[in-house]
């Protein structure tokens, strides 16, 4: 990289993250990115000094106004309200990596030219580089960065996601689904997949026609759902935790958040002030019910589950000559071996330090 | 999973609203396998240096059909350093008269190229610039 000459130790690195240097946040973005083991001192090294940002994802279809919507949310925390002191705002907007030649133009910065020169506001684009959640695999650790870095709310905007890119609700707190009119019937609104995942629904382009049907409809879907388990097993299904010390803390008593329903005009700014207060809302409900530990637990594990996956994968392929690999390859596709038992051999060698 | 990409920065400074050039320019980068971060139109010399400092770029790319680069250009330049972006690559294209091109060199802009260069070429002038 043409930035190599910019070679601080990642001691220097890490000390100007917590300094809230944005040059320092940048580089380690990067670093992050492109995975290398600068990245994980890094990420060591400020772990203690993060958790302290309300992280909010905003998901929902291609062309839904994802981005503007972030736009309008990010000038509203920027000016705070009565009650709510101004936040420092950190966003992500992914967009996805092209499957055939890798590259990726990411544009949500198109939208978000509003809050240009406000050095309280932080943007970063990334690519999805083959993740296929609604995230890239940097996401949950940029977040961290910037949350180390000082900004007080984050917003992750996925790539435009249709019904299975949930990856977003492991890492946010608060999700909001942005729906947009005739899209879809009834039906849509009862399969599993993105709906499930709101804590909080945006019907954006609410001046086009269909919204009210939009909005009925996802009143219905929400009426369908038993409140009981709903609470307690809040996101709950997303991974498996073993132990249940974060939900022992959730209060018993804590009514179930049901997911509120916005009307909004992201390109008027419409609707936003109803946003950001749910958004709130959410946050206390979280810290109320318990339900924030319970969240911040499932995420440790979802992540410690991806990481040792990857690095699973980097130790196994590390000890793999290349042709051997190949061999193996060819003999699945020859279906002379079964991928089972090909990883299965490659799991199985010694040495794999 | 993971890999080095090159991120580039296609922005449009000034106040000229014709894209269309920038955006060819934006897909073949992305057909060439870079992340191009394109910010849109009128973009003030502070909103490009700003933008490349967040998205920590290797490239910056501007393109100009205003005339106005002479005045934008070295006050981007400008900017790109205070930021601590000493390194970055940028190169430029649109309408840029050729007399302009030895002075645009001599600010730091590395390579110029007006129309009809092949995108081939710009590729390959960023690749062996930046590895």
């Amino acid at each position: 990289m043409t930035v190599e000459s910019w070679r601080s130790s990642t001691d220097e690195l890490a000390a100007g993250i917590l300094a809230g240097q944005r040059r320092a946040i940048a580089r380690a973005i990067t670093l992050v990115e492109n995975d290398g083991s600068e990245a994980q001192a890094i990420l060591a090294a400020i772990h203690p000094h993060t958790g302290r940002a309300h992280i909010v994802g905003i998901t929902g279809p291609p062309g839904g106004g994802k981005s503007t919507l972030v736009n309008d949310l990010a000038l509203s925390f920027r000016r705070g309200s009565t009650g709510h002191p101004p936040r420092t705002v950190g966003i992500i907007a992914i967009d996805p990596t092209s499957p055939f030649s890798g590259g990726a133009i990411l544009g949500d910065r198109i939208r978000m030219r509003d809050l240009a020169g406000d050095p309280g506001i932080f943007i970063r684009s990334m690519a999805s580089r083959g993740s296929l959640g609604g995230l890239a695999w940097a996401t949950a650790d940029t977040v961290r960065l910037l949350d180390a870095g000082g900004y007080s709310l984050i917003f992750v905007e996925t790539v435009g996601a249709g019904q299975a890119e949930v990856d977003i609700a492991k890492t946010a707190h608060t999700t909001v689904v942005v729906e947009v009119p005739g899209l879809g019937d009834d039906i849509q609104a009862i399969k599993a997949g993105i709906l499930e995942i709101a804590d909080i629904f945006a019907v954006n382009k609410a001046d086009h026609e269909g919204a009210d049907h939009a909005v009925q409809v996802l009143q219905m879907m929400l009426d369908l759902n038993s409140p009981g388990p709903h609470a307690v097993m809040h996101h709950g299904w997303l991974v498996e935790v073993a132990a249940t010390e974060g939900r022992a803390g959730r209060t018993a008593d804590t009514p179930a958040w049901r997911p509120p329903i916005y009307r909004t005009v992201a390109t008027r700014g419409e609707g936003i002030d109803g946003l950001v207060e749910a958004i709130l809302a959410h946050r206390a409900y979280l810290e109320r019910s318990g339900d924030l530990v319970c969240r911040e637990r499932e995420r440790a594990a979802a992540e410690l589950e991806t990481i040792i996956q990857q690095e699973a994968l980097r130790r196994v392929l590390a000890h793999t000559d290349g042709t051997q690999l190949a061999t193996l390859i060819d003999q699945i596709a020859r279906r002379e071996l079964d991928p089972y038992a090909a990883s299965q051999l490659l799991l199985s060698r010694p040495n794999q330090a | 999973m993971t890999d080095k990409k090159i991120r580039v920065l296609i922005a449009k400074p000034g106040l000229d609203g014709h894209d269309r050039g920038a955006k060819v320019i934006a897909r073949a980068l992305r057909d060439a396998g870079m992340e191009v971060i394109y910010t849109g139109i009128r973009q003030t010399p502070e909103m490009i240096a700003e933008a490349a400092l967040q998205e920590d770029v290797a490239v910056v790319g501007l393109s100009i059909l205003s005339g106005a680069h002479m005045a934008l250009f070295p006050r981007i330049v400008a900017l790109l350093r205070d930021n601590g972006l000493d390194n970055v690559l940028v190169v430029a294209g649109g309408i840029i008269p050729d007399e302009d091109v030895p002075a645009l060199n001599e600010m730091g802009i590395q390579g110029v190229f007006g129309p009809g260069t092949p995108t081939d070429d710009i590729v390959d002038f960023i690749r062996e610039r930046v590895s």
